[in-house]
């Protein structure tokens, strides 16, 4: 019992190993001034002080909220629109091929890059982050869901259809569910991309949220409080992306092989 | 070539007429016709088991499509019980050489699948999946995902699956292609005897001449270019046959060379260039003569 306690620990150890390698190297740079001088990269320890500080008062809830919701709406909007439309044009191959030129040009025109135009079109409020976020998340869900639609196995569909099924009880009981993988892997890119436009959109005109905080303290030379701030996005992705990945798991477990019974 | 069975009652059974496909092939800018069926007439009796065997890209896949009515031909017609078949129906199952199992739905389910289709109460299910899982031999299973499951497992499920909503028919596409040797003899038993118990009409295509002797009443060796009819072949092997017992019966030795035989006169039919035709149907006419099939 306590051997086995001690060596799930001692794995768990292994796993943050290199993480906990460059927290204290990050602390040893910064007290020996090896890198730059201490205004600039000032040690782990104090970064944490300060982001407990922070926590305490209230200060980071109030600045994540807003940007955790602003997220989420556009997220949730660009779902709603994206894995529809990816079903639409996945299923429907002249449509595809009517749409797909423009999809091309507007997935690769750099999320970032429209942003002034977002802020002319819908203004400097709040409308415009979610739309930027609505935008920016859009793509990898609607690849993804148009690939899974197009990667289901054809020898299914014949099975389904063989047996009389109509168009819409295949699309239900097919294709929806075999694309679904594809869908749930779209959408966790486009999480971890909403986070990363957020911020971006947050430092251009915002007078709230993680971006913003983060531009904010850059510009008063608070620096300890603005590595405070960009610790707290990496463990947003972090633990963003691992719940995702958990539910991913859970909920295509007939993906991965297991174990092969035998005859 | 005229056919070995005399026509049975269009009441019953399947009836092929005159069946022709062909597709527009497009090579280089140049449009050729590839005719892939061409008067191909065959009548099954109801509760028969007919093995269609032929070389590869002779016509057998597309003969079972046009008769699950996945595809229409350009010619001909399906006629089953007599009336004109214009698609897919509960009244053909159709079992596939890639087992062509929905790998997100448990074995349960995927026996299921069928009886949604046609509508059966959801509370029937259950009792009707527990019969088919337990007579392929999966009682235990049920809960699995197809993943889990070996090759040979989930050509049963598929079985399963294609008996599962009660299908006059069976329709199967090289079904144990895929698996071991010695896991298709034990399907192969399996299928005989499950065969035996339902009675169900199975029209069966394969490459494999010996599985087509072992399972059949009737084998129908195909012609190539076009695909059609060459000869068919009563089986009177006494039932219940095993795939064991007919390794070392000499009268099965002999029906499959004969099959062999046709099979390879079938194919030099439109090529005589190709191969030693004479020769070959020679040792076919000792070989019947002898076997007095």
């Amino acid at each position: 019992m306590f051997k086995k306690l001690a060596l799930r620990s001692g794995r768990a150890v292994y796993k943050i190993a290199a993480i906990i390698l460059f927290l204290v190297l990050w602390e040893i740079a910064a007290r020996f001034h090896l890198l730059v001088s201490a205004t600039f990269l000032p040690p782990f320890s104090k970064v944490i002080t300060v982001l407990y500080h922070m926590a305490l008062s209230g200060e980071l809830w109030r600045h994540a909220s807003i940007s955790l919701q602003r997220s989420l709406i556009g997220f949730t909007c660009g779902m709603l629109f994206a894995v529809p439309l990816g079903l639409a044009i996945g299923w429907f191959q002249k449509l595809g091929n009517f749409l797909s030129p423009l999809l091309q040009v507007f997935r690769n025109m750099p999320t970032l890059a429209l942003l002034p135009v977002f802020v002319m079109f819908f203004g400097i409020g709040e409308l415009s982050k979610v739309m930027v976020i609505f935008w920016g998340v859009l793509w990898a869900v609607l690849l993804n869901t148009i690939a899974g639609v197009q990667d289901v196995d054809p020898q299914l569909i014949k099975a389904a259809r063989s047996m009389g099924t109509s168009s819409l009880r295949l699309f239900a009981t097919v294709v929806l569910p075999a694309s679904l993988p594809f869908i749930f892997t779209g959408m966790r890119i486009s999480a971890t991309t909403s986070i990363l436009i957020l911020i971006a959109a947050e430092m251009v005109g915002a007078s709230r949220g993680l971006g913003y905080a983060l531009y904010f303290y850059q510009g008063n030379m608070k620096i300890p409080e603005m590595y405070g701030y960009i610790i707290v996005m990496a463990i947003l992705g972090v633990v963003l992306n691992y719940v995702l990945e958990a539910l991913e798991r859970r909920n295509f477990r007939w993906r991965d092989a297991g174990g092969i019974a035998s005859e | 070539m005229s056919q070995a069975v005399s026509a049975v009652s269009a009441t019953s059974g399947i009836e092929l007429r005159d069946l022709g496909q062909s597709y527009i092939l497009r090579d280089a800018g140049k449009k050729s016709e590839f005719v892939a069926l061409a008067h191909f007439n065959l009548q099954i009796k109801a509760g028969e088991f007919v093995a269609i065997v032929g070389p590869s890209g002779c016509g057998k896949s597309t003969l079972l499509d046009i008769v699950s009515g996945l595809a229409k031909p350009k010619q001909g017609e399906i006629l089953i019980d007599g009336r004109t078949v214009s698609g897919p129906d509960l009244d053909r199952g159709f079992i596939m050489q890639g087992y062509a199992l929905f790998p997100w739905r448990t074995v349960r389910k995927n026996v299921e699948y069928g009886l949604e289709v046609k509508g059966v109460p959801k509370r029937e299910r259950p009792e009707i999946c527990r019969h088919f899982i337990h007579m392929v031999g999966l009682s235990g299973f049920e809960n699995r995902y197809p993943n889990q499951l070996s090759g040979g497992m989930r050509q049963r499920v598929a079985i399963a699956r294609a008996l599962a909503f009660d299908p006059k028919i069976l329709l199967m596409d090289e079904p144990f292609a895929a698996v071991d040797a010695q896991t298709r003899e034990t399907l192969q038993d399996e299928l005989m005897q499950i065969w035996a118990k339902t009675g169900k009409t199975v029209l069966f295509v394969t490459h494999s001449i010996d599985e087509a002797v072992l399972l059949a009443d009737r084998v129908v060796v195909m012609g190539t270019r076009p695909g059609r009819v060459y000869q068919t072949l009563a089986i009177d092997l006494p039932r219940p046959r095993t795939a064991a017992g007919m390794r070392v019966s000499a009268e099965f030795g002999w029906i499959t060379r004969k099959v062999w035989e046709l099979l390879q006169e079938g194919q030099g039919y439109m090529t005589p260039e190709t191969t030693p035709k004479t020769s070959v149907s020679d040792v076919a006419e000792q070989i019947s003569a002898q076997v007095s099939l």
